[in-house]
């Protein structure tokens, strides 16, 4: 790929070296044949080493577009790249390089967590054999399972079975991991427990790209953001390009909001509101200290003075509306 | 990861670091029977498999025991094993394998084939299997390779039981073919495994149809269904005389004739082209499946 547009759509992404990019595509499309267009010219850059948080709504297309990722289903038009190696051709060098969730856990339910395991090891030929067990044991042990590994996956709680479809991806070193809403089903400890492991393998090194809707989640572990709407990749970037992109409101604390208010109106800040000693209106391109001055100036008694950025949640409703209803 | 990280990993021998173990240098070896193991272990460690078994090494042991308690008047002949259980226990596995072989093991290896694909999608572990990654074709070369294992032990299963519970309680001896000769009794027994290779070709081909029916759907129950159909369909259109134009090239159609593998010598009047119409079943509907499943989106 020589030159991927990745500056469509609004994405603030800077165009960088593909070869630095772990997941690219260059627009990546799907349109199934009721004539649907799940996935919409998509022109992802996961930078190697982040920890990318995927997301969007139901039905947005993050399930399709990881499909896409990982070969299961192919494209309409567009081309993407893992770890630099095209796919679908490359899916054999580069798959067992890339663990995977999509879509829940999915085992077969006769057969006990570790005999689910030793069958998916068994179907990768490029591991050595005569570690499988070690390997199988600390994938185990990683998501807090050996002590169900011999229970029959059927008997499996959803958390368990999460669990499980975790170790599944971690039965080998990755260089990549996608998961798909891997917290999915899990009780606060084991979010937490799964939050603290992807943590430590990306520290390691591991491309990690998190398909989630728990924005508290992206907040905490994500280095940058994607996020889908209706197909489309409607954003891209760090978390703090992200946040920088979204509108900041100055916020005065004052005992004469009437005045407070005037001065701001004067100062050519829009959506100007009260409430209580509190006013507040959009920035836009004014600076915060003139802010301070000319309230300063026109006697306004300021207790509080603060810039406040729009948290995820709500820039994420900017982005992706606030309708309740699943995308169609 | 830095940039020339990336492009040292991408020789897909190397393990790459990053975890506490497994980060050895392991080259794979070009065939690995390990997948195959593990489909093998799926199909014969599941519990409905051993109920379907033991539905088949019934019918052996209904008509030892049946037999024993009222043997058949002498005479009679034709294709009729039955009547020569009492001379020879071995005849048995032949009474037992011409009474499966129109229902009880299509139904046994249709239940086999049309889980391979289906079963997989239907639970959602075919996505798994795919991202490891398994190639295509050889999942499906796998998955072939496990109906034709369960097609030879199903057959096994039946003739074994028969032979060993027949021998049990009428004894071995001289074994009388369809032609009236006598045959000594290690040859019939060798007559036995060519009717058992037979069968078994003649059920492989019935499960590379199944295997291509099961790429079709996400539901293995459907999918069996369809291949018992086609199977029970061809044999009724094999009995109706006016459709005797296609009756030659109907997957059915050969299947009994291995009563003819009893015949001294051994008439290859109809084996031959059974065995012909076995391979060709068994290469279109593979190259079928192999088209169809090649390239399919897997969304389940």
């Amino acid at each position: 790929m020589s030159s991927p547009a990745f500056a469509d759509h609004g994405t603030v992404q800077a165009v960088r070296d593909p070869a630095e990019l772990a997941i690219s595509s260059a627009g990546l499309t799907k349109r199934f044949r009721s004539g649907q267009v799940a996935v919409n010219a998509v022109d992802l850059a996961v930078p190697a080493g982040s920890v990318y948080g995927f997301l969007g709504p139901n039905g947005s297309g993050k399930t399709t577009t990881i499909r896409l990722l990982l070969g299961l289903i192919g494209p309409t038009s567009g081309s993407h790249e893992l770890l630099g190696e095209p796919m679908p051709g490359g899916s054999a060098r580069v798959l067992p390089r890339v663990g995977a969730l999509v879509e829940g856990p999915a085992f077969h339910p006769y057969l006990s967590g570790r005999a689910n395991l030793r069958r998916l090891d068994a179907a990768d030929r490029t591991v050595d054999p005569a570690t499988a067990r070690v390997r199988i044991d600390a994938a185990l042990d990683r998501v807090g399972l050996r002590a169900a590994a011999e229970k029959r996956y059927r008997h499996y709680s959803l958390g368990m079975r999460q669990r499980l479809a975790i170790a599944g991806a971690l039965l080998r070193p990755r260089d990549l991991l996608i998961l798909d809403e891997p917290t999915n089903g899990l009780d606060p400890q084991g979010t937490r427990e799964v939050r603290t492991l992807l943590g430590t393998l990306a520290a390691t090194g591991t491309t990690v790209v998190l398909s989630t809707h728990l924005l508290s989640e992206v907040e905490q572990i994500c280095t940058h953001v994607g996020v889908m709407h209706l197909g489309n990749l409607v954003a891209q970037g760090t978390l703090s390009e992200l946040r920088a992109r979204s509108a900041a409101r100055a916020e005065v604390e004052t005992p004469t909001p009437e005045r407070a208010a005037a001065t701001l109106r004067v100062l050519g800040l829009s959506d100007v509101s009260s409430a209580g000693g509190q006013v507040s209106a959009l920035l836009g391109d004014v600076e915060p200290e003139k802010v301070v001055a000319a309230l300063v100036h026109a006697d306004v008694p300021v207790r509080g003075f603060a810039v406040r950025r729009a948290g995820l949640e709500e820039m994420f409703v900017q982005l992706t509306g606030e309708g309740f209803d699943v995308s169609g | 990861m830095s940039v020339a990280d990336l492009r040292q990993s991408s020789d897909p021998a190397r393990v790459p670091s990053g975890g506490p173990v497994g980060a050895v240098v392991y080259r794979p070896h070009a065939v690995s029977s390990r997948f195959f193991r593990s489909e093998l272990l799926l199909i014969f460690g599941r519990r409905r498999n051993w109920v379907g078994g033991l539905i088949l090494a019934t019918v052996p042991i209904l008509i030892a025991i049946a037999v024993k308690v009222s043997p058949p008047s002498p005479g009679g002949g034709g294709m009729n094993f039955l009547n020569q259980i009492t001379q020879n226990g071995i005849f048995v596995a032949l009474s037992a394998l011409t009474l499966e072989m129109p229902l009880f093991l299509p139904l046994a290896v249709a239940a086999i084939a049309g889980d391979t694909v289906a079963g997989e999608a239907h639970l959602g572990t075919l996505r798994y299997l795919l991202t490891v990654p398994v190639d295509r074709t050889r999942l499906l070369v796998v998955k072939f390779g496990a109906i034709a294992v369960f097609a030879l032990v199903a057959t096994l299963l039946v003739a074994l039981v028969g032979a060993m519970l027949g021998l049990a309680l009428f004894g071995g001896g001289p074994v009388v073919t369809l032609s009236g000769t006598t045959l000594p009794f290690w040859t019939g027994a060798a007559r036995l495994l060519l009717v058992i290779a037979y069968i078994t070709m003649c059920m492989t081909a019935l499960g590379a149809i199944g295997l291509f029916v099961s790429t079709l759907t996400e539901q293995p129950i459907g999918a069996t269904i369809a291949i018992l159909v086609l199977a029970l369909g061809s044999e009724i259109m094999d009995a109706i005389p006016q459709l005797s134009v296609i009756h030659e090239y109907l997957p059915t159609h050969y299947w009994a004739a291995f009563g003819d593998l009893l015949r001294d010598p051994i008439s290859t009047a109809a084996v031959v082209p059974g065995i012909w119409s076995a391979l060709a079943y068994t290469a279109i509907f593979g190259a079928a499946a192999w088209a169809r499943f090649g390239g399919r989106d897997v969304t389940s």
